[in-house]
């Protein structure tokens, strides 16, 4: 199971003195499981090739199938293609708009065609999962809850599709480090639970190495790494810099206290790996 | 320059609850100084930071801008033109389809006669490295850029305070390195107050003084060193501090000798060389 771009290219405001080339030659897959991070400057072409995963956008060139279907074809295997991947957009809360929880929810399920047992029980489910509890929220307005809540709400109504793809669009975008934390206690939760694919758009260093299995960086439209976080932190770290996006603040303050001749392994992700490394190097307990 | 005597500002939400959004705060602002200020989601920040410029009012107490205070109606174009506010999204900041005629919005807002304007705006693009963009679609600009002609706006009403909040929440790293270096030079070169939201401690580490919120109060205030140093109260209220403050903590809590003092990365690595 997997979705693949195949040689992928973008032209936004075609035949326009605005013409701009967003993304040129893009193919890679993505397999149902992986946990993806996307990097990039602002317009380097990361939301252009998001779009791309879901058929929001169509390409002028190439093809984007997810398990051998054309997902900008007509008919209804396409659509049911694309109905395997959700978005939940930058300040998914600005997308909420029915009357109650329960209904801004239950509009994705009904959509897909679910009868009204089904789309009450999706809508259970999938606020359990955000951890909102359902006698005190699902029949409130969404707009009177706080902004944490509400990027909750937003992302129950994506997860009520039950998709096999996720995407996300910077998800901690102004949240401050405690919600930040419990916003991705819930996608990865997601993601063990029932193995969906995750595709996180990023502009944090931190929350790509700590979260994702795999790294794409994309610069000028283009496909510039595509890997392990660790590996291209370490072997990359000046062109990343270089290209508007930057190494975690772990690698800096590893890589200066190396630099100070403290004896420190490569591919420390964390702060508690930090800590163990930095111990052992000083022989202290 | 700006005064605030334990304000407190209550409203009603939709269910008819009493919420105390600020709670008796009291802070004074000198000419000059750079100031950040962290706290959770729903801690009061943006409910303080639009209190200084009247787009708020308080419920009782007072603030005093320039001396005047904001509940006095007659003050309030003055105080809105000595302080100047940048909100988080750059695209709902913009209001023409070129750069410097969206600069200029805003001294011809208040009546700057004609000639003067093309000078004022040359000045603010100049203050926030944006000359070379004059006349650009600000569409077409990367989110740094954007922001950077947002201050030009403001700088072009020549304010004496800035307020930002959370400015670079939606900008990517080399964005937010533009719009923190950006606001530093205002500050040490023009002299302007900064008032600086953020939820990246790493950003405030550049203030003079970082003032820690929570529910509405403000919990304590400090020099960067000074507040982030308090590692753990931090992480109670939700926040984070800067992670060599941190990997420093947590390396005195197993019994290494290392100063309180350290917040930087430079700091800790000094420190560590020098132990055995």
């Amino acid at each position: 199971m997997s979705i693949a771009l195949t040689n992928i290219y973008h032209t936004y405001s075609k035949g326009t003195p605005f013409e701009r080339l967003a993304l040129q030659d893009v193919s890679l897959e993505i397999a149902k499981g992986e946990i993806v991070a996307v990097i990039g400057h602002t317009g380097s072409g990361k939301s252009t090739l998001v779009q791309h995963l879901n058929g929001l956008l169509k390409p002028d060139k190439g093809q984007a199938a997810i398990d051998g279907v054309n997902i900008n074809a007509k008919g209804t295997q396409a659509k049911a293609a694309r109905q395997q991947v959700g978005m939940v957009f930058q300040y998914p809360e600005h997308q909420i708009f029915a009357e109650t929880v329960f209904e801004d929810i239950a509009f994705g399920p009904r959509n897909k065609g679910f009868n009204e047992d089904e789309v009450a029980k999706q809508v259970r489910e999938a606020m359990a999962f955000v951890g909102l509890d359902y006698d005190t929220f699902a029949q409130r307005s969404p707009f009177q809850l706080s902004g944490g809540q509400m990027r909750r709400v937003a992302i129950a109504g994506v997860v009520a599709m039950n998709p096999d793809y996720l995407v996300l669009d910077e998800p901690s975008a102004g949240l401050d480090p405690r919600s930040r934390n419990a916003v991705f206690r819930e996608i990865m939760a997601l993601h063990k639970s029932r193995g969906i694919a995750i595709v996180l758009v990023t502009h944090s260093m931190e929350e790509a190495v700590k979260y994702a299995d795999r790294l794409l960086v994309i610069n000028g439209g283009k496909v510039l790494f595509d890997g392990q976080p660790a590996a291209i932190f370490k072997e990359h770290g000046a062109e990343l810099v270089q290209v508007g996006v930057d190494v975690p603040q772990v690698y800096k303050l590893a890589a200066l206290l190396r630099q100070q001749g403290l004896e420190l392994p490569e591919g420390i992700k964390d702060e508690a790996a930090l800590i163990k490394a930095i111990k052992k190097a000083k022989g202290w307990k | 320059m700006i005064k605030i005597e334990n304000l407190k500002h209550y409203y009603t939400d939709a269910d008819g609850n009493e919420v105390k959004a600020l709670d008796g705060v009291t802070l004074e602002i000198k000419q000059g100084e750079f100031v950040a200020v962290i706290g959770a989601n729903g801690s009061g920040k943006s409910t303080l930071a639009r209190h200084l410029n009247c787009l708020l009012l308080p419920t009782s107490g007072r603030v005093e801008v320039g001396g005047k205070d904001t509940l006095d109606e007659k003050h309030m174009w003055y105080i809105r033109q000595q302080v100047g506010m940048v909100f988080q999204n750059p695209d709902n900041q913009i209001v023409a389809a070129i750069v410097e005629e969206d600069v200029a919005f805003g001294p011809e807002n208040i009546g700057v006669a004609g000639p003067e304007i093309a000078p004022r705006v040359a000045k603010a693009l100049a203050a926030v490295g944006m000359t070379d963009y004059a006349r650009h679609a600000p569409h077409l600009l990367s989110g740094g850029q954007k922001q950077r002609v947002a201050i030009a706006g403001i700088m072009a009403l020549e304010p004496k305070c800035i307020v930002l909040d959370e400015p670079t929440a939606m900008l990517d790293p080399q964005g937010r390195k533009e719009i923190v270096s950006t606001v530093r030079r205002l500050n040490k070169e023009k002299g302007i107050t900064i008032v600086y939201i953020t939820h990246y401690m790493t950003e405030a580490l550049a203030a003079d003084r970082v003032v820690v919120m929570e529910k509405g109060h403000i919990r304590f205030t400090g020099t960067p060193r000074e507040v982030f140093s308090r590692v753990d109260e931090l992480e109670q209220l939700g926040l984070e501090a800067p992670l060599a403050a941190k990997v420093a903590s947590e390396l005195r809590k197993s019994g290494v000798k290392l100063s309180e003092n350290i917040i930087t990365d430079e700091e800790l690595a000094q420190a560590l060389c020098q132990l055995h």
